[in-house]
């Protein structure tokens, strides 16, 4: 997969408040087709947990209005607990039901 | 002592069934077996064209080799060797190749096992079916669960591997 490159601008970095931190999130397969692109930004409250990003992902309004309460959140490619603190470093990555063989 | 996990990869490209036996070949092994899935012609009764196969590349690498590590250490000696395709698969076209050698035949068959089980329950691949009709639609998966609660059983969980 190709992943575009980050770019990060010093006056929108400037412009997240101290208690908020934005979460870049990689969807894949349906879920990237519910999100309409294979990455999303989304603004959480500091210390938020993979269950409130998959709550916000959730009230964007969009397509992913269908994503499932249960989507599995991958964090540093690792899957995580509903009540796991993101840090806003942390590689994000919201993972449908898998289907290999 | 465990076996040696000689190749995980995910590709885009064809698999090559005597390039992954190779890779595990050894004069003290005295079995090998390769497992080969492969695109089928048909899904619940409809027929298909195709199969569009998408990864989260990063993760599917870094699951591969911890599933293949769990498969060498069933083996005493021994090598694994597990290539996962991704990108659009005609019919008949080898999507995983898996291949196990080991002194003895016993072993080959559970680490093999071992591997394609693991990966429909943990790899991060999707398969997008094109159905002859010009449909498409993803196959429905098993949800990835978090690694502590892994082996931990499900009441009413079970299913077709």
């Amino acid at each position: 997969m190709k992943t575009d490159p980050v770019h990060i601008d010093p006056a929108l970095a400037d412009a997240v408040p101290p208690d908020r931190m934005q979460i870049d999130v990689l969807f894949f397969a349906s879920y990237r087709e519910l999100a309409g692109a294979r990455r999303r930004s989304v603004m959480l409250p500091a210390g938020a947990s993979a269950g409130d990003l998959v709550h916000a992902l959730r009230a964007l309004g969009d397509g992913l209005v269908a994503l499932p309460e249960g989507a599995a959140v991958v964090v540093n490619q690792r899957v995580v607990r509903p009540d796991h603190s993101i840090a806003p470093d942390d590689e994000v990555a919201l993972l449908p039901p898998v289907a290999g063989g | 002592m465990k076996g040696r996990v000689v190749l995980t990869r995910i590709t885009e490209n064809a698999i090559d069934p005597s390039a992954l036996l190779a890779a595990v070949a050894d004069h003290g092994h005295g079995a090998h077996l390769l497992f080969l899935g492969t695109v089928r012609d048909h899904a619940d009764g409809r027929p298909v064209a195709g199969m569009g196969y998408e990864a989260y590349v990063d993760m599917a690498e870094t699951t591969l080799a911890a599933i293949a590590e769990e498969a060498a250490t069933r083996l005493e000696g021994g090598a694994v060797a597990v290539v996962h395709r991704i990108g659009e698969l005609e019919l008949g076209e080898v999507s995983v190749g898996i291949a196990i050698g080991s002194p003895h035949r016993a072993p080959v068959y559970d680490a093999n096992r071992h591997v394609i089980e693991e990966i429909k329950k943990r790899l991060p691949v999707w398969k997008h079916e094109h159905y002859t009709n010009g449909d498409a639609a993803w196959v429905e998966g098993t949800p990835l669960r978090p690694e502590a609660a892994r082996g931990e059983r499900v009441a009413g969980e079970g299913g077709e591997a």
